[in-house]
């Protein structure tokens, strides 16, 4: 068990390795010419206006999270669907395992009809 | 700290010191191989698409020229780039960006004029009060490709010259390219001064 672990430490230590080689190169090889105009912001040439904290639309978050769980919810169906047809051969009857299907897309549907009820997919 | 303050990585400080032992010409010759070959190698260029030229660029680096198999990558950020592809007619509007995104270009960097309008102002140099005549004006140039707009054929010839001139470069004598960091183009880029006058149908009946 415990060799089993060391490789991960033997992961970690190439990796370590791997950006220390890196910028050791970088500063052996590399010629460095940093000055104000070549460090400024990066922005097609334009010069920069304001600060990069800007505040967004609170909505673009509700909007983001309603995705999210509908998104996840796709994700876990996937392994649902590929194994639904081979139920029988695991002694499990077909029509039970729709019924789990069915009962965790009706929880997030309970979910999306709340939020419909809060009026959070009409953009005002 | 400013433009020519350089610190160079330490390989740059190789040559004071090897110089004076025996064979220390031979060994900078070496390391000079490695990195030009290593340099040459992989050309990523920022794309500057300005005009028709890039379509022309564009199609370089597409399947059916494919620069890639060249290790030419075209670069979004000039963060990453070692090489400049000017395409196109540069604006006197458009001059100041030039000029600042060659500057955010970590060294060593290069410069492609591709076409007419990039070399000297193309179909633009007479009696234009907006173009810039030539992108030589504002940023070093190393390689001019011309052509109105030239063929991919021709932009990899450019790339050809351009890869010949880093392998005769050496670590002995780095090119250190001071800038100006404003384009100086004169107040409101004056006619008198930059744009020769239109030949005139007498002066060419004369000719004749």
């Amino acid at each position: 068990m415990l060799t089993q672990y060391s490789f991960i430490a033997v992961f970690g230590i190439v990796a370590f390795s791997f950006v220390i080689i890196g910028l050791a190169l970088v500063a052996i090889f590399a010629p460095s010419n940093p000055y104000p105009l070549k460090r400024s912001t990066y922005e097609c040439g334009a010069e920069a206006v304001g600060s990069s904290w800007i505040q967004y639309n609170v909505r673009y978050y509700m909007f983001t999270l309603l995705f999210i769980v509908f998104d996840v919810e796709t994700v876990f169906f996937f392994p649902w669907a590929r194994i639904y047809k081979s139920l029988a051969s695991f002694g499990i009857p077909v029509f039970y395992g729709f019924i789990e299907g069915f009962v965790f897309m009706l929880i997030l549907i309970l979910g999306l009809i709340y939020a419909w009820r809060k009026g959070i997919l009409e953009w005002v | 700290m400013a433009q020519g303050d350089t610190r160079m990585g330490i390989v740059q400080h190789l040559p004071k010191f090897i110089k004076q032992w025996p064979g220390g010409g031979l060994a900078i010759a070496s390391i000079d191989m490695v990195m030009n070959y290593s340099r040459k190698s992989s050309l990523w260029p920022m794309t500057f698409g300005l005009a028709c030229c890039a379509i022309e660029m564009m199609a370089a680096n597409a399947s059916r020229y494919d620069f890639d198999r060249f290790g030419i990558i075209p670069r979004p950020s000039p963060r990453q780039s070692d090489v400049m592809i000017v395409a196109g007619t540069v604006c006197t509007k458009m001059a100041p960006f030039v000029v600042k995104l060659y500057h955010q270009m970590p060294e060593p960097r290069y410069v492609l004029a591709m076409g007419s309008c990039a070399i000297s102002g193309g179909i633009f140099y007479h009696g234009s009060y907006s173009v810039v005549k030539g992108v030589d004006k504002i940023i070093p140039v190393d390689i001019y490709i011309p052509g109105c707009p030239p063929r991919p054929e021709a932009l990899f010839e450019g790339f050809m010259k351009l890869q010949e001139k880093i392998m005769n470069e050496s670590i002995a004598n780095p090119e250190l390219k001071l800038v100006p960091e404003n384009p100086d183009l004169g107040p409101h880029y004056a006619i008198e001064e930059y744009v020769e006058p239109l030949p005139s149908e007498n002066n060419a009946g004369d000719a004749k």
